[in-house]
């Protein structure tokens, strides 16, 4: 590499920032001719802002927003593009000692168990409504996030209807523990460590995550304002190689020390080392013991990069789901082509990595880890399940929506 | 001027600068100004004081729970978009440049924001400058009294004039290519460890 790039990053201060970190702080960036500059931000609403207008040149985002963006449902107008993940899984679901003693009485088991965990809230909140209590609140990080659908998800899976039998708000990661110890909410869904800093300080439980509602399940996108991909392909394909081998580094077990000794440092996460070494090793603590997760967080293997356009889809059909978006053919193709695999081929093509040869999925096929068509080599998916057994077909994009239209209907 | 004043949320945790924003809007004739430090319990005040602009500071981290606040009917009665137009890069990028954020009603005329965010923007502004300046002051201060300390351990160690101490910490200075409040300091704190003071 001859000529060096300066790319300026915006991040968040959460687990799934690890890759860009890896790729500025182990050399992946340099490698590839890149300066990287990390900038830490407080807020969804400021990395989006920043970008719009050229403080960031690429953003850790959350994996709806460019979606989100593109389909007009920002207060600012703005066009994005993610091409390419930075890993998968990553969040849970944690709620407050009080909470927790009445699920787990109701019967609510292990965190890979969303079902029972659901079907004990239920009970209990069926029971507060006959007492005439106040509605359970739970935050998200974002109405465009995973955090927000896969909560959804889980609840209304359950027999919960996130619109009427509870309320959902938002609180910024870093405040979530400290608004469920004041008892402002009862519980929350956020990315690590967000969960194990709540259960440290004694104030929760964790009752379930991302990898058990669905696995493998797209979490944080690199978001790049549509204009500036086009002008700077190179210079972004690059930044994707960089990325790439960052990924496949933090990857590896032997590696996991010094990335959580990396991400605990002041300018990034500020956290304890133990605290973030565990949720990288998938082995969370509970509230009541630690749990080994797989696929907790994966951030490289699986494909764990690849911006699967049926992802885009699955958020989409969610935003229609939940009222932020009216469903249309035109809107979908919006959401679908906010996903750029054609821009992670190309970027990658010279690492002769094994890539899908489909740029969608049937979210849900995969039971098992599964060998799948690739570029080149051997790439093995999946599982890739939803907890309640049901299929996403990108294919079947209308009847998906309409049968979810439906459910909620039968509901009320 | 037919229409009724405006009602302007701010939303600070920075009091001071929260005051001279407020003054500013004060001084250009918006009588109904609100100040908020506090965002915990923020839907009610929104939904008492009806806002028709919101001034609000990047620092804040509750910046997405207020924009999901306003997309939801209950708090806010109009729809609230961004800044002064959806296509006013300009004054979008100046706004980010300063720190501030603004949201206004659907369907307020620009030119009636228009001046309260740049009134926001350059009260912001000044702010930064006002903090910067604060801060060389008290840097500056600084550096005098180590230099006096430094003068006064030559003057005793060594039975130099106030005069003469200064002259040997600029000379050294110059000779080393520091500034003058970098050798006091080195001379300040080898002092305390040769004389045991200080040390625990």
């Amino acid at each position: 590499m001859s000529a060096t790039h300066h790319i300026t990053a915006g991040f968040l201060p959460l687990l799934d920032s690890a890759i860009l970190v890896a790729a500025r702080e182990r050399g992946f960036a340099a490698e590839e001719g890149i300066e990287l500059a990390l900038m830490r931000e407080t807020s969804w609403a400021n990395v989006r802002d920043r970008v719009a207008v050229g403080h960031f040149d690429v953003a850790h985002m959350l994996a709806p927003m460019p979606v989100a963006a593109n389909l007009g449902l920002t207060p600012m107008r703005l066009s994005l593009v993610a091409p390419m993940s930075l890993g998968l899984g990553g969040n849970a679901v944690t709620v407050g000692n009080a909470l927790w003693a009445g699920m787990a009485e109701a019967g609510a088991r292990g965190i890979d168990d969303p079902a029972s965990a659901g079907a004990a809230l239920r009970e209990i909140i069926a029971w507060r409504a006959g007492r005439g209590g106040e509605r359970l609140c739970f935050a998200v990080v974002h109405p465009h996030s995973g955090h927000n659908f896969e909560l959804r998800y889980w609840l209304a899976a359950c027999g919960i209807d996130p619109e009427r039998d509870v309320e959902i708000t938002v609180v910024p990661p870093p405040l979530m523990s400290d608004a469920l110890a004041a008892g402002r909410i009862d519980g929350f869904c956020v990315g690590e460590p967000w969960n194990s800093v709540a259960v440290a300080g004694g104030h929760g439980h964790i009752v379930t995550v991302k990898a058990a509602i669905w696995k493998n399940s797209p979490e944080k996108v690199l978001g790049v304002r549509r204009d500036w991909a086009e002008a700077h392909e190179d210079r972004l394909a690059a930044l994707i190689r960089a990325l790439y081998c960052a990924g496949e580094w933090c990857a590896v077990p032997e590696n996991r020390e010094d990335l959580a000794g990396i991400l605990a440092g002041e300018a990034y996460l500020n956290k304890p080392v133990g605290l973030l070494l565990r949720a990288l090793e998938g082995r969370v603590e509970t509230g009541g013991g630690i749990a080994e997760i797989a696929d907790f967080f994966v951030p490289a293997g699986k494909a764990a990069t690849f911006p699967w356009q049926s992802h885009a889809l699955w958020f989409y059909s969610q935003m229609v789901r939940w009222g932020q978006v009216p469903h249309s053919a035109e809107n979908a193709e919006k959401a679908r082509t906010s996903y750029r695999p054609d821009i992670y081929r190309r970027a990658l093509a010279p690492l002769d990595r094994a890539m899908p040869s489909a740029s969608m999925k049937v979210e849900g096929a995969l039971t098992v880890p599964t060998p799948v068509g690739a570029t080149a080599g051997k790439l093995v998916l999946g599982p890739d399940g939803f907890f309640d057994g049901a299929i996403f077909d990108p294919a079947t994009l209308d009847a998906y929506i309409a049968a979810q239209a439906g459910a909620a209907a039968q509901e009320a | 001027m037919s229409s009724r004043s405006l009602s302007i949320l701010v939303i600070d945790e920075n009091r001071p600068r929260a005051s001279i924003i407020e003054a500013g809007l004060r001084e250009a004739g918006h009588e109904r100004v609100t100040i908020v430090h506090d965002v915990n319990a923020i839907a009610r005040r929104i939904a008492d004081i009806e806002p028709d602009v919101i001034v609000i500071d990047l620092e804040n981290p509750n910046r997405d729970m207020l924009e999901n606040m306003f997309n939801l009917s209950r708090a806010v009665k109009r729809p609230i978009a961004m800044f002064v137009d959806r296509s006013d890069q300009a004054a979008i990028e100046a706004a980010v440049d300063a720190g501030v954020s603004a949201y206004v009603v659907d369907g307020l005329r620009q030119e009636r924001v228009k001046p309260i965010l740049d009134m926001a923007i350059s009260r912001f502004n000044a702010f930064s400058r006002m903090s910067r300046e604060l801060d060389e002051a008290r840097s500056a201060l600084e550096s005098r009294k180590i230099i006096d300390k430094a003068k006064g351990i030559l003057m005793r160690s060594r039975g130099l004039s106030e005069e003469e101490a200064y002259a040997l910490l600029r000379r050294t200075a110059m000779n080393q290519n520091r500034k003058i409040s970098e050798i006091a300091q080195s001379l300040v704190v080898a002092s305390g460890l040769l004389d045991g003071g200080g040390l625990p």
